[in-house]
């Protein structure tokens, strides 16, 4: 079983949250532990409330636990909001210098209030803003840490500041560590840490990173984006890497530019993708049918957020699901990839440019604020960087070209797979014009001729018949035959596989299944495993359960599938999931 | 050496007799031949609507995209390979109605590549609504009562916004309006060509002749200096628009060329193979 610690800081937008969280969760991910870091935050700039939750593993995971241990609140609100996550025997640690006489709930007569003056303290040792550090030092403290751990992270962080900033911090963090250690003790314990084999800790990334830096490794050279939450950190990983590959970004001023541009460039042959969340996939919805009827292929990214309008920014959901599928005017091929971990943001955007190419279509991977912007630790090895394979698909080469009578290059000839060979602007005798209005094999013009729009849509849909994602398609894990399978697709795959866990542990026969690609759907495959299924529990995060009406659209079971939804902003917990689970228990089908 | 010829496809246009986009068409070939250029180096970008149709008689590489998405689409299309001579062209619904924010972004922007608007006052394709640019009182099937809007001032907004090179011409001036074209196809940056292009179907008032009547060539006015950007501004002002030639130039750093990532191999031709090495390198930056 996985030892572990779970560790939060809170307070206002705006004072420095995410940088206690990033230090403490940075430093012990170099020392080789297993990390998971959750960000909760509000649309806003200054105030209102904002954590920062790290748990810390002795083995990988995807989620950053139910309960908490040690919780360092900066304000009385985040005593407020997060009481209820504190495990019987956990430490609250607060900010006495702002904190007077902290209100505390006394159904938990278990944790240990360990009021310290924080701000008092990095003020004393030179600025207000130092209080994380304060807040570093103390956590090292109770949780069993030397305060030099933190020595390597602030030297690079704060190394180019000078001397004198980067030993400020450190007396800051040493100050923490001191009171701490004098007023409490140590008071919990974090799992032993594995240093990997190179010494040089795990990565420690978020999906979002992970998409982006796929994108580079597989060739893309153009990205278009809008700002917009949950999905402008790719932007951001984007313009920092990318540019020394030749690689462009352009801010566009809105989704539906952004997402043109990445058409225009795709068709120009050179791999370009687009990124958003819910409100920008609207807008880009009419350019996904130009994709479609053009045959351009097209990566589109959307880390999904809450919905509808602009609804929760800074929160999670699974609900933009319905438009990923169906979304866009008309009919077209496409294909929609939803990769429920780190390892897959990375793997299946290298897909999809692949997938993009060989289809000529748009393929969208699609993820969630939770798996976005959430950062974990990984193993290097988790990350294959050895097995990258650029496929550009069918594209004629000027040989082929050349030996073509002139002229007679047809763009959309009809093909036994309905992929026509494809040419790239600049190349002699593969001129083409691509059409949004339905068109013919290979004339520039527009059609409306019943008999050629039937074998033209025949074409395009003809394409995707025999796509097969391989072992990629869905993870299933279990027993043939269960009590209880849970099944989801995208970000919740760690919650099932813990709620999985425990639900052995009681005895019950449960099997596990993730989604990967939801368009084209595994049919055979789902059907197959879903068959000796006993009540089958369908987690996804939106209201009206469209992953379980997918499903039932797709294999049916009608009877079996229950909805274990959620829809408040958060991601599922554990329990959640175990106590929707408790009404099947002991009932057969 | 490529010819007009090269430029030409087999297949006849489909616009009204007379129309206006026919001395379009024959001008762009012309332009593009004359700068000699080769027309699988040419990439004609066009939005919709009977301006959108001029991609389909035009022998280069082409892409007929939707309503209003002719310049964003053109932009990815230079962004990904900066070699190509890249033009894009649509209407004044298409380019001033849905398209005008992409328009104000592009004169922002400075992405080398040419503009042509077709400019006839009215939408002809949908059989005659009242455009952006159609006249305060113009009367039709979604103005019965003549239009209550201002005409949209593109030329005037695109000078007031920093556009590095705008330009008029006329369809019935075909042999002025390929200079133009040559010019704002050679001009490096950001190139708006306001045409008027009349629609003999549904605008009866708009007419060759009613152009003819109150269009100034301001290439023959010899005191007309188009680098002065308050002396643009104000013949527009003063004419009412009416006038056509080279109105305002204004060199400016293109974007493509100045933007992150800008490099001397198109996009489109880089390699895409990252060494192993510094794949690993870049993974250890999130330790």
């Amino acid at each position: 079983m996985t030892r572990e610690l779970t560790w939060k800081v809170g307070g206002a937008q705006g004072e420095g949250i995410d940088s206690t969280g990033e230090i403490f969760a940075m430093t012990l991910n170099r020392r080789g532990h297993y990390i998971f870091a959750y960000r909760h935050f509000m649309s806003l700039i200054k105030g209102g409330h904002t954590n920062f939750k790290v748990r810390v593993a002795s083995d990988k995971v995807g989620y950053h636990g139910d309960g908490l241990d040690v919780l360092i609140a900066f304000d009385q609100k985040t005593i407020d909001y997060n009481w209820h996550e504190l495990n019987e025997n956990a430490v609250l640690i607060y900010d006495s210098s702002r904190i007077k006489s902290p209100s505390i709930p006394e159904d938990k007569p278990g944790v240990s209030l360990c009021p310290v003056p924080v701000t008092d303290m990095a003020k004393e040792v030179g600025s207000a803003i130092m209080k994380n550090m304060v807040a570093c030092g103390v956590s090292a403290a109770v949780v069993g840490l030397k305060p030099d751990i933190f020595d390597t992270l602030i030297q690079d962080r704060f190394g180019k500041k000078g001397e004198k900033i980067v030993e400020s911090n450190k007396s800051a963090i040493k100050a923490g560590y001191d009171y701490a250690m004098k007023q409490f003790g140590v008071l919990k314990s974090v799992p032993e840490a594995t240093l990997e084999k190179d010494g040089g800790g795990h990565v420690f990334l978020s999906g979002n990173e992970a998409i982006s830096m796929g994108a580079l490794f597989a060739g893309c050279r153009f990205l278009a984006a809008y700002p917009i939450t949950p999905a402008t950190e790719i932007l951001y990983w984007a313009l920092a890497h990318w540019p020394k590959y030749g690689g462009k970004i352009v801010q566009a001023e809105d989704e539906i530019a952004a997402c043109i541009m990445a058409i225009g460039a795709n068709y120009a042959g050179t791999r370009a993708m687009t990124s958003t969340s819910g409100p920008g996939l609207s807008l880009m919805q009419e350019a996904i049918g130009l994709a479609g009827i053009s045959e351009t292929p097209l990566v589109i990214v959307d880390v999904m957020r809450g919905g509808p309008g602009t609804g929760l920014p800074t929160k999670t959901e699974q609900s933009d699901l319905n438009e990923l599928m169906y979304g866009s005017h008309g009919e077209i091929p496409r294909i929609v990839l939803t990769p429920s971990t780190v390892e897959e943001c990375f793997d299946f955007t290298i897909q999809a440019f692949n997938l993009a190419e060989k289809y000529q279509c748009p393929v969208i991977v699609a993820s969630d604020l939770f798996l976005g912007m959430s950062k974990q630790s990984l193993s290097v090895d988790d990350i294959d960087l050895e097995h990258i394979e650029i496929d550009r698909g069918n594209i004629l080469t000027d040989e082929q070209l050349a030996a073509l009578e002139e002229r007679a290059y047809q763009r959309y000839k009809i093909t036994e797979s309905g992929i026509s060979p494809r040419t790239i602007p600049g190349q002699k005798n593969g001129m083409f014009t691509a059409l949004s209005n339905e068109h013919s094999e290979g004339s520039p013009v527009e059609i409306e001729d019943p008999e050629t729009r039937k074998r033209m849509m025949d074409k395009r849909m003809k394409k995707l018949k025999d796509f097969d994602f391989g072992e990629r398609a869905y993870e299933y894990d279990g027993p043939e035959e269960t009590d209880i399978t849970l099944a989801g697709f995208g970000s919740t795959v760690s919650q099932m596989k813990e709620a999985q866990a425990i639900l052995e542990r009681e005895g019950l026969k449960v099997g596990r299944l993730t989604v990967k690609v939801v368009k084209p759907f595994p049919d055979e495959a789902v059907k197959r495993v879903l068959q000796g299924a006993g009540h089958i529990v369908v987690v996804e995060n939106n209201a009206t359960g469209q992953f379980a009406d997918l499903l039932k659209q797709r294999v049916g079971f009608h009877d079996k599938i229950s909805n274990c939804l959620k829809y408040d902003g958060d991601p599922f917990t554990v329990k959640e999931i175990l106590d929707h689970c408790e009404q099947f228990k002991g009932v057969t089908v | 050496m490529a010819t007009v010829k090269d430029f030409r496809v087999k297949e006849k246009p489909t616009w009204c007799p007379g129309c206006g986009d026919f001395a379009v068409l024959s001008a762009l070939q012309k332009a593009c031949a004359n700068n000699g250029l080769e027309p699988e180096n040419v990439a004609l970008i066009t939005g919709i609507g009977c301006s959108g149709k001029l991609v389909q008689h035009f022998g280069s590489y082409g892409f007929h995209t939707l309503h209003g998405r002719s310049l964003p689409s053109a932009q990815g299309v230079k962004l990904g390979n900066q070699d190509l001579t890249v033009i894009a062209a649509g209407g004044d619904g298409d380019g001033y109605g849905i398209g005008m924010g992409h328009l104000i972004h592009s004169i922002r922007r400075n992405i080398d590549l040419t503009y042509i608007v077709m400019d006839n006052h009215i939408y002809g394709l949908t059989t005659g609504q009242m455009s952006p640019t159609s006249k305060k009182g113009f009367k039709t099937k979604t103005s019965p009562q003549g239009s209550t809007e201002e005409p949209v001032r593109a030329v005037e907004t695109a000078i007031a916004n920093g556009i590095s090179y705008v330009a008029q011409a006329f369809s019935g001036d075909v042999k002025h309006m390929t200079k133009i074209f040559q010019d704002a196809i050679t001009h490096k940056g950001f190139a708006l060509v306001n045409t008027f292009s009349p629609c003999v179907t549904f605008n009866k008032v708009n007419t060759y002749e009613w152009f003819k009547d109150n269009l100034i060539n301001l290439d023959e006015e010899e005191s007309y200096d188009p680098t002065d950007r308050e002396k643009a501004l104000h013949i527009m002002h003063e004419k009412a628009g009416m006038v056509y030639g080279t109105i305002y130039k204004n060199p400016r750093p293109v974007f493509n060329e100045e933007m992150l990532g800008a490099s001397d191999i198109a996009a489109a031709k880089l390699d895409l193979n990252i060494p192993l090495a510094e794949k690993r390198e870049l993974l250890a930056t999130f330790r």
